[in-house]
């Protein structure tokens, strides 16, 4: 459904460079990375609100790259809504049916449809500036998909949103993106967004895609450390490798049946490191002793760093495991991990 | 309570001093024609005449700085270029040069000795001493205000807004007229009445172009020339009043629909 090749943009300092990414039809995809990695200055792009460079940008069969914004298809959700303030609801809502061949009665339908959807009934005269934070943003998304755009982009749509609009608009878009053939891109540095909403996610960085894959694929083989920092990876070490081993500070490590074709580092994620009083007797090849040197609360769960050797491990538990265990700082463990956790870099 | 330090003093001692400055010498010149000569003076053809002319020259000007000063401010206000700071104070450049300066500057290009000036003249267009002299003068010093103070209006919108529109389907053209100027028409009224009120106050540079037909201003430095401050001040007075009555209008009506909702 969106496809560029070698996409190429230059705004000042900042480059987008040779983006290649491919999303299919009716996909939910979402674009993660730090601030200042090129994210919307992409979106942008694709929406033809900045001219690109070198490369090409193909939209459902249409090649779009030279195409005027308003030709494209292709609606847009900011973060700040950016609803037009001089107009009510409704007049935001209907702004684009102008320029569209919709029938009256289709219209109509789709428009209440909509409004039902979205629960913007008791809003639609009211002015636009009279809302609030996840009212704007129902408004906003109204607005973009009466038209039936190809694709629905979404910059950062829930990040300016309190906690609680935020789960709302969040499955407000789940069934948005279901009952509909519209294809979804949004831009998130959230990842727990990204696995709760999307098929497939592409990270960038430093205007480049570092990694593109099914959300699960990322999260379980990051495939470079950015990737890996980004997404959260804890227990990050670099390493020297053995044959089958890696040794980290007077560590061995069992690779099992990883191999590790010309990998420096290595990575296991703090869900993935087992905590025990005494060794367990199970089939986890990895098992180490070592020593509590901090419990940080992380509200829905603590974070233990585990001394071992020189080295700073790094493990999740929840509160009530933490309790039953007894676990204390300066506590003498044992902590495993499989072999089929590791990820090599 | 909290104890007024010195400092706070000197403020405001300072602040009720620039205040009695301005206004003083205005109550004066308002309250010393008697009302009989007032109204003497509003009889006077030659004065409504002038006080006319300074209204409709001041606001046509506005109304040339509002044709093609709006599109100017508009690239201003969304577009870097190599050289816009170069642009920028080009625009700025008849508020800060004398203004007799401008009248003569104006008549080099508008003279004979100039090729636009011949052709001018060829078409029956003439500058010095007419109407359209006085407009030219006026659109010369006045729309440096129109085009910052709509810049300024421009800048204020998002142009994220503009983006939904186009992404709704709209064309620029479309998205100007249904977006952008809704937002930005309070601004233009701004520019209008900053552009209209220096163009009406102003003196040197008309004096050089166009002596007679008198707008106000000239009319006043004749009176006070030839008769002395009693008699200019009444046109001045009318000339002041008529203005503020027609600037609170513009005010007024830019206030009232422009509730901040």
């Amino acid at each position: 459904m969106i496809e560029t090749r070698n996409l190429t943009v230059r705004l000042g300092e900042f480059y987008l460079q040779d983006i290649n990414i491919s999303i299919g039809r009716n996909e939910f995809f979402v674009l993660m990375g730090p601030t200042g990695a090129g994210k919307t200055v992409l979106l942008e792009a694709i929406a033809g609100l900045i001219a690109v460079d070198q490369g090409s940008i193909r939209i459902g069969v249409k090649e779009v790259t030279a195409l005027a914004p308003e030709r494209r298809e292709v609606g847009i959700v900011y973060q700040d809504y950016s609803l037009f303030p001089h107009m009510t609801v409704r007049e935001n809502i209907v702004y684009g049916l102008r320029y569209h061949k919709i029938k009256k009665s289709d219209a109509k339908g789709k428009f209440e449809r909509l409004v039902s959807e979205l629960n913007l009934s008791h809003l639609l005269n009211r002015l636009a500036t009279n809302l609030s934070g996840g009212e704007n943003q129902r408004v906003a998304l109204a607005r973009a998909l009466m038209i039936e755009p190809l694709v629905l982009l979404l910059d950062e749509p829930l990040s300016a949103l309190d906690p609680r609009f935020r789960e709302e608009i969040r499955e407000n878009l789940k069934s948005l993106h279901k009952n509909s053939d519209t294809t979804f891109l949004m831009v998130t540095h959230d990842f727990a967004e990204a696995l709760s909403l999307a098929d497939r996610a592409a990270i960038m960085n430093n205007g480049r895609i570092e990694q593109e894959g099914t959300v699960e694929e990322i999260f379980r083989k990051p495939s470079s450390t950015f990737v890996a920092d980004f997404v959260g990876m804890k227990n990050f070490f670099a390493v020297n490798f053995d044959g089958r081993e890696a040794r980290i500070n007077g560590l061995t490590i069992d690779l099992g049946d990883v191999s590790p074709n010309n990998c420096k580092y290595l990575a296991v994620r703090p869900e993935d490191i087992v905590v025990s009083k005494e060794k367990l007797s199970s089939s986890m090849r990895n098992s180490f002793n070592g020593m509590i040197t901090g419990l940080i609360d992380q509200g829905l769960y603590y974070e233990i760093w585990i001394e071992s050797g020189k080295n700073l491990f790094k493990a999740t538990l929840t509160k009530r495991s933490l309790i039953e265990l007894g676990l204390r700082e300066g506590m003498n463990i044992v902590f495993s991990f499989k072999s089929a956790a590791l990820h090599l870099f | 309570m909290k104890v007024k330090e010195p400092f706070f003093w000197i403020n405001i001692s300072c602040g009720i001093i620039v205040m009695v400055f301005i206004l003083l010498p205005l109550m004066e010149m308002l309250t010393a024609p008697s009302f009989s000569m007032l109204k003497a003076t509003l009889k006077d053809r030659d004065v409504m005449r002038s006080i006319w002319l300074s209204i409709y020259t001041a606001g046509l000007a506005a109304l040339i700085s509002f044709v093609f000063g709006t599109p100017l401010a508009y690239v201003l206000a969304r577009t870097q270029f190599a050289g816009k700071r170069l642009v920028e104070s080009i625009i700025d450049l008849p508020i800060v040069i004398p203004h007799p300066v401008v009248g003569i500057a104006i008549l080099s290009v508008a003279g004979k000795n100039h090729w636009i000036g011949q052709l001018m003249s060829d078409l029956g267009i003439r500058i010095m001493g007419s109407v359209t002299g006085i407009v030219t003068v006026l659109t010369f010093v006045g729309l440096p205000f129109y085009v910052n103070a709509v810049k300024n209006g421009f800048e204020a919108i998002s142009p994220r807004l503009e983006n939904v529109s186009r992404s709704l389907g709209a064309s620029m053209f479309s998205t100007f007229f249904r977006v952008t100027f809704p937002l930005a028409w309070r601004s233009m009224l701004i520019g209008i009445i900053m552009c209209s009120a220096r163009a009406i106050s102003e003196f040197g540079a008309v004096v050089v172009v166009a002596y007679h037909p008198m707008i106000a201003p000239v009319m006043i430095y004749e009176r006070f020339e030839g008769y002395g401050l009693k008699y200019s001040q009444p046109v001045a007075v009318w000339l002041v009043s008529i203005c503020l009555i027609l600037f609170l209008v513009l005010r007024i009506l830019t206030l009232r629909t422009g509730k901040p909702s």
